[in-house]
């Protein structure tokens, strides 16, 4: 093996010429089935490219993830579009270079080994002979697999792999012509807005007819199927108006309304699917061991348990789609994060061949997992459909999003450990309960793929229910990062997958890691606090793992011992699935006398593999530490029997411009080994350092996020 | 349906609508200018800020009909802008945006926020943006921008 980077995506897109080809122009096209969501992935697959074909990154030409145009790599999520497309790239731009190395070494009659290449052009340095890579390939296919084992750059000769680089799209960003899938425009275009039911249980008995013939009149389209209603019209604010008119005018059946009460009662009281989770985080089919009583050399043995709130993704654009259906087949445009999937699951709810169905993907908003986009894609096809030949730009409303979209799960974790005279933990207990991560719509045995698009359920003859099961693969959704990375001599560790909870839930941003490293690193802390040793030692006294001990102590190294009194600060530290990118955090914050929590400054230390984009790796920190302290501060999805009440910024506060602390991000270097991928590796740290924060600053222990200032007088309380 | 004069990027344009339209959907969908962005139709979140007579406003839900008289810059017109073209500038160098749809919005404030008060502290760019969200978490990168265009604007 002459490289360290092995793709799971070239066994099945093994072609190189599925991943690079050269135009006669001499710009270098990369494909690739991982989209940009905002983390700037497209970016940094291009510096891998212009880095291994040595050109200038203006030659790159990212092409457009389409499907059946693009390699199929699944979905872009969990952090793995480096280790999978960013690899898969790394091979065949080197591929591709030999390869052209060779040709031209025939053509100039040199040895290979003589030649250099400069902004694409290959030279000879014994005769100074010299010829591009367009003359040599432009156009014309490799008809070569990429090789797995080639030899890749050596990184000391890497010229931008690392550097400072301006991500792709940010210019147009600021002046306003990126485009996003909202701006689209088509000749003939009519927008459209779903008239979606007051919650999800609510079915529409029958509609207005004056109202719906006044609206026919005045030009707008009504589509129906079941309880999917839409209006459709060239008149966008016109459209918004007749859909808000027809909500109101419609007959609805509330049904028995959402299940009110306590979610986290709820959580460990209902019926649930449970597995022992062994094996470094490998669920087991198998009943679950019970709990034994504290070792005989226990010398303190606590217990605690720890709540997170659902969670909206409530990305900034609500989600859009555009489609239209002609003889030709069905044409989309999504933001999705798995245009394959959707595409497949599409086809399945109508009935038809997936290969009449092109979706391409357009940027939306930031999207930090399993978002309205695939829903808003189906609304549009099925709105299409009843258009036939007329493009359609369906948008989501703000309500749409907060209330419709799927949440992050509920969580709850208990957790019970031992100490021995020593300080060391000798016993670990961690229990994790919550409802499924895992409903993307993905087509299979039921209709699985339909039933998971939300407006299949509310057209005639849905589709049967789909009933998740327990993911059984290693860190999957609640069981992700449940199996600690430190050594315990002893772990019983439970997954608990839990029903007839209240809300629609799928993937968000890290899935259970969130939870369960809020969960394990403030009670680490807790831990700490009864054993008498130092947060940081404490940690190290149980991490083997070399990388792991390298970002906990550089973040010790940098926090402000001396800060002044009234600060509180707090650490906590992940390996994001145990094997993707390692996050230490420190926070210094203060806790007003408003109950408010205000971040001073946050330390961050990243270990991601080899750095590639190294401003956008470091926005993946940064950005991460935010978002996950807007979940931690403020965030709870609310709702009572008529539905989510939590539908705008209002009633869903996040983390704005005025809690925005001082901001150190540290990136560990290391060149030429895997990227392992920096999307969510920050998240769960950020929630326990500042829990642990906030105990260092208080003495308050809170475990049920948010931490809001009600939270934290009702904790001071009960102290 | 009326006809409407409005004065757009320092162009008079004639609009055939209902006056009780938005101005962000006449803005996008009439006259093509699609730098601002709906976020919310609530005028909670800032992504469809423009300049309305030198303020920065929100205008996914300020009718149209209201606003005749008055002289609107977009985002698309900023780049003409000494300020409006430091800070895009200020954008790019630190990396200020992930996904972007917050961003025009938010540049649209921090040129408003440096014509009104060149030299800004930090709590005076919080006071300017505290109506703006951002989802990515670009918060600090955003600070960090405006400081640095008008660290650019002061030494000419």
């Amino acid at each position: 093996m002459a490289n360290a980077f092995s793709s799971p995506s070239l066994p099945s897109h093994p072609g190189l010429d599925e991943w690079v080809s050269v135009k006669p122009d001499g710009r270098i096209a990369v494909k690739t089935g991982k989209v940009d969501i905002g983390q700037r992935i497209s970016t940094a697959l291009a510096v891998i490219a212009a880095e291994e074909l040595d050109v200038p990154l203006d030659r790159i030409e990212m092409i457009r993830t389409v499907t059946g145009e693009a390699p199929d790599e699944g979905i872009t999520s969990g952090s793995n579009s480096m280790m999978e497309s960013g690899h898969a790239v790394r091979l065949a731009t080197a591929t591709a270079r030999r390869h052209m190395l060779a040709q031209a070494a025939k053509r100039l009659d040199v040895e290979a080994g003589t030649l250099e290449v400069d902004d694409g052009q290959i030279r000879s340095r014994d005769t100074n002979r010299s010829v591009s890579y367009e003359k040599i390939q432009g156009n014309k296919p490799f008809e070569i697999d990429v090789d797995p084992d080639v030899d890749v750059k050596d990184p000391t000769a890497h010229r931008i792999v690392g550097e400072k680089i301006a991500p792709l799209g940010l210019s147009e960003m600021v002046t306003g012509e990126y485009r996003f899938l909202h701006d689209m425009k088509m000749d003939g275009m009519v927008h459209a807005r779903v008239v979606r039911p007051p919650h999800y249980k609510a079915r529409l008995n029958s509609l207005d007819e004056d109202l719906v013939a006044r609206l026919q009149d005045s030009g707008i389209n009504i589509v129906r199927d079941g309880s999917f209603l839409a209006v459709a019209g060239p008149d966008e604010y016109a459209v918004i108006r007749a859909a808000e008119g027809l909500f109101s005018a419609c007959d609805w059946e509330a049904g028995d309304g959402l299940a009110e009460g306590d979610v986290f009662e709820s959580l460990t009281a209902n019926t649930r699917e449970s597995r022992p989770v062994e094996n470094d985080g490998v669920p087991q089919d198998k009943p679950v061991p019970p709990m034994a009583d504290p070792p005989a050399g226990a010398a303190a043995t606590l217990e605690a348990r720890y709540d997170k709130p659902y969670h909206a993704h409530a990305s900034m654009g609500p989600s859009a789609a555009a489609a239209i259906s002609t003889d030709d087949g069905l044409r989309m445009w999504s933001h999705s994060q798995g245009i394959y999937f959707l595409r497949d699951a599409v086809a399945e709810a109508f009935g038809i061949d997936p290969e009449t169905v092109r979706i391409e993907h357009v940027p939306g908003a930031g999207c930090y997992g399993h978002n309205g986009a695939d829903d808003a894609a189906f609304d549009a096809a099925i709105v299409a459909r009843a258009l036939s030949g007329t493009p359609v730009l369906l948008k989501w409303t703000r309500e749409e999003e907060h209330a419709w979209a799927p949440y992050a799960t509920a969580t709850s974790m208990k957790l019970r450990a031992s100490l021995d005279t020593d300080g060391q933990i000798i016993d670990w207990n961690h229990e994790t309960y919550g409802d499924t991560f895992n409903m993307r719509p993905r087509s299979g045995p039921n209709m699985s793929g339909a039933a998971r698009l939300l407006s299949g359920r509310y057209r005639d003859n849905p589709p049967p229910e789909f009933i998740p099961q327990p993911a059984m693969f290693r860190h999957m959704g609640i069981h992700r990062n449940l199996d600690p990375l430190y050594t315990f001599p002893q772990k019983r560790l439970v997954k608990n997958l839990v029903r007839d909870l209240p809300l629609r839930t799928s993937a968000l941003r890290t899935l259970g890691a969130f939870g369960n490293v809020f969960a394990l690193e403030s009670f680490m802390d807790e831990l700490a606090n009864a054993a008498g040793i130092d947060p940081v030692t404490f940690r190290l006294n149980h991490l083997e793992d070399a990388r792991g001990r390298e970002v906990l102590e550089a973040v010790a190294a940098r926090m402000d011992l001396a800060a002044d009194a009234g600060i509180g600060r707090g650490i906590a530290f992940a390996q994001y699935k145990n094997l993707k990118a390692y996050a230490a955090v420190g926070v210094e914050l203060e806790v007003t006398d408003a109950a408010e929590i205000k971040l001073r400054r946050a330390i961050l230390v990243g270990d991601a593999g080899e750095i590639v984009d190294r401003d956008g790796m470091a926005a993946q920190y940064d950005g991460g530490f935010l978002q996950a302290a807007s979940w931690t501060i403020h965030e709870q999805v609310t709702w009572d029997r008529d539905g989510v009440t939590s539908r705008d910024w209002e009633t869903y506060p996040i983390l704005g411009f005025d809690n925005v602390p001082e901001i150190e991000t540290v990136l560990i270097e290391r060149p030429g080994m895997p990227f392992l991928g920096a999307g969510e590796a920050v998240a769960g740290p950020t929630g326990a350092a500042i829990a642990n924060a906030i105990y260092d600053a208080t003495g308050l222990r809170l475990r049920r996020m948010p931490f809001t200032p009600e939270a934290i007088r009702a904790a001071a309380m009960d102290a | 349906m009326e006809t409407l004069s409005l004065t757009v990027n320092g162009v008079r344009q004639e609009i055939t609508c209902d006056p009780s339209t938005p101005l962000l959907y006449i803005l996008r969908n009439d006259l093509g200018l699609t730098g601002a962005k709906l976020g919310c139709g609530l005028e909670q979140c800032g992504a469809c800020a423009v300049m309305i007579d030198g303020e920065a406003t929100f205008c996914c839900n300020r009718p149209v009909g209201e606003i005749t008289e008055k002289d609107i810059v977009t985002v698309e017109a900023l780049s003409n802008d000494p300020v409006g073209a430091a800070v895009q500038r200020a954008f790019l160098a630190e990396g200020a945006a992930q996904c972007g749809y917050c961003t025009t919005g938010i540049v649209v404030a921090a040129t408003s926020l440096l014509k009104e008060n060149p030299a800004p502290d930090r709590n005076a760019i919080v006071v300017g943006l505290e109506d703006h969200l951002c989802r990515c978490g670009s918060h600090a990168r955003v600070i960090a921008a405006i400081e640095r265009a008008a660290q650019e604007l002061a030494n000419g």
